[in-house]
């Protein structure tokens, strides 16, 4: 079972993209568990062709400790099981502590199976506190994929996930497995996103070009696998997900300091 | 043996470096040929080091308002902060009706993971309803404990809702435990909040009687307020209130009408003491209960503030009856006391006021120090100015006070208050070096390696300090004497107090059981082995 997780900057793309690859891997045959580690419990939508899922924590607090895997885990597109462990309304409470409870609770009740291929974490925004923090945390992801795009505010995000995954890669065994670009159409986006990897010490696992078809799947509450199989971004994914799947490249990332960023970003021309 | 600049310099040398030069600087050696001793205090404890510390919250639910009998404290958060924090401080109250008296109870929201995880106010609104329907209870504290301050639960707007619902006060103070560097972060929290909430609420404009005082800082442990109180009221005070041993809400509203305030620990209260003669023109004393000596000097320094010859004559009066009752029975306890040492590491003030008391049955303080005092602790009141905030403290918010315009009465003139000043310590406090002899020792924020070595050193008879370190220093053969719960006894102020006290500690002396104490290992041998011929 690989256990992978996938963080960028907020309004990034993760859900999405996530989502996309867990279905194109599904399609070829995998057997794929979704957790999303977002309050807002959309990780699962496209998968589950709507919001109708039952949080970890919702559950939680409405039957206390007596929680069943078929209260919290529902079947989506091509058998994918999904989860979501949800939080607090915005301004209160301790969403990161929600997480740990979370993923505690899916690992008491088993929903680890031998038979997954595949376990993906979505996780919220930026590594915020050590709660977000803890899919890659007590060796649970190994693998973390980061979504980027050629925009500075994005790459600063990526860099500081680095340091993130730096802290906790030299005292455990989690790697960075690459950079997936979700493309913003910038300038020389390709040519920076694989400097940008590269400095990193790390690859660009596979640059995902911008498509409308994307938005109109995800307004029928599907992947683009599902919703267009023949769509050319459908092939996009599917490539992605193959990346991933034979993916050998797993590195401890060098986070670069912020002068390093920028003149990178100087040199593809972004900052003129 | 005494101590040196030498053999203090080889205790720390076992520190780190960096440590040294840190600790170094809470340490001192009395030395009264130089013009002052500056002392370290107020700051953090190095991590790793083994400290008699409290917390905020310890400080502001635990020690300024936990006393306070008519007024159910509402404890927010897991249920450890609100057990350990229950009675054990041993504040006695009695109450005319017992119905208001809710220091037994423990009352605590008992967050569970899920109001972590979702917010613990809605849990905090029913916490406060329930109380108001099973106690009807005079006032509610809300004390905030850490993980309401990560989780921001907003117990500020839950306390002025619920307060508009019910129409009684409730008061939240966010005290989360890692606000400051100790308990005396919480103290001036509790002060804020009693300061701006409750002192001045009541109608009084004139004081109910005559030589209206009240009495700061003296939290009633093992009853010593009452010893206090008794006296007094035989004098002819008026007390209106005691903040906060044995205190009481209804009484706290009216404290703004005293005519005097009498700070006993200055540590903890005179923040309100301060506010006290900004806002309302009340001068303070500094006082001392504990220890005959220092107790009559206190009563005169009183009466010479109100200048009443009535008063005067009455306090000389009750001071030599109370004298030739107590002098004869403390007599026979000098004998077994006379020519011992004592350490004496206490709060923000006993280890100061207790001095006075060993002196007088002959002990000698050879080291004391406090756990959380400030600079003016130690150095007095006029090094405050030199004291420089850091932002630890800047992280406590300061409340200002400004002259009411109603109740504002200058209770003295100027000129009588500089008079009086040149005589007593009216609305200022010398601290605890200048009381010190040549060469005893002042360590702030004593620790657990710092301790034992001292004691190698200087080998007390007694060691007075808390629960934390009481077993360590009997384990090696030293008695212990709590002097912040008092060891189940008391009360310690006051005639009646030093006579329990030199009783106590004469017993400490006399107990056969340090001839009993051999540790094992003192007469066994740590290994053992044989030896046996064979290939060399």
């Amino acid at each position: 079972m690989r256990q992978i997780a996938i963080y960028g900057k907020g309004g990034i793309g993760k859900s999405t993209t996530t989502q996309n690859t867990v279905g194109a891997l599904a399609e070829s045959g995998k057997k794929i568990l979704v957790v999303g580690c977002d309050p807002k419990a959309d990780s699962t939508r496209l998968l589950l062709h709507g919001l109708n899922q039952k949080t970890v924590l919702d559950t939680l607090r409405d039957e206390g400790e007596d929680v069943d895997l078929e209260d919290i885990m529902r079947e989506g597109f091509m058998g994918v099981k999904c989860v979501e462990s949800g939080g607090p309304e915005p301004g209160v409470g301790c969403a990161g502590r929600g997480i740990i409870t979370s993923i505690n609770m899916l690992e008491s009740l088993g929903a680890y199976t031998d038979e997954l291929d595949y376990v993906f974490y979505d996780v919220l925004g930026d590594v915020v506190c050590g709660g977000f923090a803890m899919p890659i945390r007590e060796g649970k992801a190994k693998e973390i994929y980061i979504v980027a795009s050629g925009e500075l505010m994005a790459l600063y995000a990526a860099n500081n996930i680095c340091k993130g995954i730096h802290k906790f890669a030299t005292t455990g065994e989690v790697r960075l497995g690459g950079i997936i670009c979700n493309s913003r159409m910038v300038d020389n986006e390709y040519e920076l996103m694989e400097a940008f990897a590269e400095e990193l010490g790390s690859q660009l696992i596979h640059f995902l070009p911008r498509d409308n078809i994307v938005q109109r799947a995800e307004i029928n509450k599907k992947t683009v696998v599902d919703y267009d199989p023949k769509a050319d971004q459908a092939d996009e994914y599917r490539k992605l997900a193959q990346n991933i799947d034979g993916n050998q490249m797993f590195v401890i990332p060098k986070p670069m300091v912020q002068d390093r960023l920028e003149d990178l970003m100087m040199q593809f021309g972004i900052l003129n | 043996m005494s101590l040196n600049e030498k053999n203090l310099n080889a205790m720390l040398d076992q520190y780190p470096a960096k440590v040294k030069r840190n600790r170094k600087k809470h340490i001192v050696i009395k030395d009264s040929s130089l013009a002052m001793q500056e002392i370290e205090a107020n700051t953090r404890t190095i991590p790793g080091i083994i400290t008699n510390r409290g917390c905020a919250f310890a400080g502001c639910k635990g020690v300024v308002l936990g006393p306070l009998k008519d007024v159910v404290h509402v404890v927010h958060g897991p249920i450890g902060c609100a057990y350990y924090s229950w009675l054990t401080r041993r504040n006695k109250a009695k109450s005319d009706d017992p119905e208001k008296n809710f220091l037994t109870y423990c009352v605590s929201t008992d967050m569970q993971e899920s109001d972590i995880v979702f917010g613990g106010e809605k849990k905090l609104v029913r916490t406060i309803d329930e109380v108001v329907e099973i106690f009807k209870p005079s006032a509610i504290t809300v004390s905030a404990t850490c993980p309401v301050g990560l989780i921001g639960d907003d117990i500020q707007s839950v306390a002025r809702e619920a307060g508009k619902r019910h129409g009684i006060n409730v008061m939240a103070f966010s005290c989360e435990g890692y606000k400051g560097v100790s308990q005396s972060a919480g103290h001036h929290i509790a002060n804020n909040g009693l300061m701006e909430w409750v002192i001045g609420q009541g109608d009084l404009e004139e004081p109910p009687g005559k030589y209206a005082i009240n009495i700061l800082g003296e939290y009633n442990i093992g009853g010593d307020g009452w010893e206090v109180e008794r006296v007094l009221k035989d004098i002819g005070y008026t007390i209106l209130t005691v903040m906060t041993g044995n205190g009481s809400y209804e009484e706290l509203k009216n404290a703004h009408v005293s005519q005097l305030n009498l700070v006993q620990c200055h540590r903890s209260i005179n923040y309100i003491a301060e506010m006290l003669e900004k806002k309302y023109g009340t001068p303070w004393l500094k006082v001392n209960f504990i220890g005959i000596r220092s107790t009559i000097e206190s009563l005169r320094n009183m009466a010479l503030y109100f200048g009443d010859p009535d008063l005067l004559a009455r306090t000389e009066e009750v001071i030599a009856r109370e004298l030739a009752r107590v002098e004869p029975v403390i007599e026979q306890y000098k004998k077994i006391c006379f020519g011992k040492t004592a350490f004496s590491f206490v709060g923000g003030s006993r280890g100061h006021h207790y001095q006075g008391l060993y002196e007088e049955l002959g002990i000698e303080t050879v080291l004391a120090g406090y756990e959380f005092a400030h600079r003016d602790d130690y150095e007095g009141r006029e090094v405050i100015p030199q004291i420089k905030t850091d932002a630890d403290s800047k992280n406590i918010p300061e409340l200002h006070v400004t002259p009411d315009e109603k109740r504002y009465r200058l209770k003295i003139s100027e000129k009588r208050m500089a008079e009086l000043q040149e005589r007593i310590p009216l609305s200022n406090y010398k601290g605890i070096i200048t009381d010190m002899k040549d060469g005893s020792i002042i360590v702030d924020d004593l620790n657990h390696f710092e301790t034992e070595e001292f004691i190698k050193l200087l080998k007390p008879d007694i060691f007075s300090s808390g629960i934390k370190d009481k077993y360590v220093v009997q384990k090696m053969g030293i008695p212990s004497k709590q002097l912040h719960n008092y060891d189940y006894s008391g009360p310690y102020a006051g005639f009646n107090g030093a006579v329990n006290f030199a009783r106590d500690i004469s017993m400490c002396f006399a107990s056969p059981t340090w001839n009993f104490i051999d540790p094992p290992w003192r007469n066994t041998p740590l290994l053992e082995g044989t030896i046996e011929e064979g290939e060399a």
